[in-house]
């Protein structure tokens, strides 16, 4: 089987937010098919008395009261310490959405 | 041609727990400095591990089963993918396959779905040295949000809104949200199209083969004027045989008219997946059980009861829209029962004279109310009696009244007051006459 398309390649990375050059997409095409070629594989196996999941801990219920922990809780110089782009405490970002539209 | 909307709802509500949805953070971030009451986990920073908050996860339950939902015995959380400013991990966590609770039914409306899901960050649109920016305050982001679905099956703006003051009141009851709109601990979109009307009996479960989705609704009164304006837009497209494009579009107040948002390039492609940080959620049949032993009694209940004691739809209304004055209301009714003072004096005085405002305690107003029945007033067999008499003998002020000249009340009960030589409760005439008066 011949795995992924270049258009499907293009619609991952567009997806994913990442923008690829041509010889970038060729590789990863490549390298990707392989990836699910693989797991083709796993279709040999039986599994018709396993049941399905999500989770390999066999953990459940793992919550927690509802309680504050403000041990936690960051300062605000530390919040915005990775980044110069400030103002009155709030990270500065391009606006997304043009509101007059 | 002769439309008839199609309108499903999303709405959002988020809980007032404590602590957020995955960490100990403060939920509670209105009025609160930006990024203050954040932490690794709702920063989405590397290494981070949620933990799900029990409270939301069992007000979600609760708020599910009193819309008649089965509740899942089995249930997971899933990440969600998309990029945004508000989304610091770039994915919100959130329910997919295994919602915590799927097909209730609310009166006419069957609900798709109540999930459990965290809020965002909050975003302010703004200019800063000339340059279009967003402010980015992540207090808000990771704090427990419910997200119900309802089936497309609202027929009317009217029934939109009615279900909505519903929801909202019911939370309220379940003291599990604020539901506050304006300050967005509630938040709704609709999804709207048109069909024809004629084609209902013919193609009774055929839908239109587009929904418009209308996002950012912050009011009744907005959602109401948006609704309006979207199914207009609609039916002149209609009309002019044009076809309605599937798309997302806002509501611009001042120009009265939706407008489309900037539709994504990409189709909606989340690439959901199980959350692997953190472990599926058993519920069990008795746990359902101590959750609905807990519940309290719900705004249709105490409607019901009230009906039954024969209150006016007008007392009732403005009894069960708090649940605090409803209580007080019971409470004062239960001491009131051995002095012989009828829920209806009760109700009026609540209703008419705010008497509960002025008596914090229950006991107080009955107290109040003994007192003045020492001053022997008319016996509500009296006032019933006076009540029949006034009216056979004011056949066209009974007439007029019931084509709503309200004011011809006024003179009914002058009436019945001067029947009753002045021994008669205002409060008590005006109710009884009203529902007599209705009652025939
Ligand atoms: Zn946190």
């Amino acid at each position: 089987m011949s795995g992924l398309t270049t258009d499907e390649i293009l619609h991952l990375s567009r997806l994913a937010n990442l923008t690829l050059s041509k010889k970038e997409t060729t590789t990863l095409k490549d390298q990707l098919s392989d990836v699910i070629n693989y797991f083709k594989e796993l279709k040999k196996l039986r599994t018709d008395d396993v049941s399905p999941t999500s989770q390999t801990t066999g953990l459940e219920d793992v919550l927690r009261e509802d309680q504050v922990d403000a041990t936690r809780i960051l300062t605000n110089d530390e919040v915005l310490s990775g980044t110069d782009k400030t103002h009155n405490g709030a990270f500065v970002v391009p606006q997304v959405i043009d509101k007059d539209l | 041609m002769n439309f008839e909307p199609i309108i499903g709802l999303e709405v959002h509500i988020e809980l007032s727990t404590k602590s957020k949805m995955f960490c100990g953070c403060p939920a509670e971030h209105f009025g609160v400095s930006p990024n203050t009451q954040v932490c690794p986990v709702c920063l989405g920073l590397p290494g981070a591990l949620p933990a799900a908050n029990k409270l939301a996860i069992e007000n979600c339950i609760r708020f599910g089963l009193a819309l008649n939902c089965e509740v899942s015995e089995f249930s997971k959380f899933d990440r969600k993918h998309y990029f945004y400013p508000d989304l610091p991990k770039s994915f919100q966590i959130s329910q997919y396959d295994l919602p915590f609770c799927i097909n209730g039914k609310y009166e006419s409306i069957r609900i798709k779905r109540v999930h459990m899901e965290e809020d965002t960050g909050k975003l302010i649109h703004t200019n800063l040295n000339g340059k279009k920016v967003s402010l980015v305050d992540f207090n808000r982001s990771g704090v427990p949000l419910v997200e119900l679905v309802t089936e497309p099956d609202f027929r009317s703006v009217d029934a939109v809104v009615k279900f909505l003051k519903e929801i909202q009141l019911t939370v309220r009851y379940l003291g599990i949200s604020t539901a506050d709109m304006e300050k967005g601990s509630m938040r709704l979109e609709a999804n709207i199209s048109l069909r024809v009307k004629e084609q209902e009996s013919k193609r009774v479960n055929e839908l239109p083969d587009y929904k418009v989705e209308l996002k950012n609704i912050n009011s009744f009164r907005y959602l109401t004027k948006a609704l309006d304006a979207e199914i207009k837009r609609q039916a002149e497209l209609l009309e002019d045989g044009k076809k309605i494009k599937q798309e997302t579009r806002g509501y611009d107040e001042d120009r009265d008219r939706t407008f489309s948002q900037r539709s994504k390039e990409e189709a909606q492609d989340y690439r959901y997946f199980p959350e692997p940080d953190i472990p599926p959620i058993r519920i069990g049949e008795l746990k359902i059980k101590n959750l609905k032993f807990k519940f309290p009694e719900l705004p249709s209940q105490k409607r019901g009861k009230y009906q039954k004691l024969g209150l006016s739809a007008n007392y009732i209304e403005v009894l069960v829209q708090e649940r605090a004055r409803a209580d007080y209301f019971e409470t004062a009714l239960a001491l009131a029962k051995q002095y012989n003072i009828s829920e209806k004096e009760i109700a009026g005085v609540m209703v008419n004279q705010n008497l509960d405002g002025k008596f914090a305690e229950p006991a107080g107003l009955v107290k109040k109310l003994v007192e003045l029945q020492n001053v022997d007033y008319a016996s509500q067999a009296d006032v019933e009696e006076a009540i029949k008499k006034v009216v056979l003998d004011n056949g066209k002020a009974v007439k007029d009244y019931q084509a709503g000249k309200e004011q011809v009340l006024g003179f009914l009960i002058g009436m019945v007051q001067k029947e009753l030589k002045g021994k008669g409760k205002i409060e008590l005439i005006k109710e009884t006459l009203i529902s007599y008066i209705h009652g025939r």
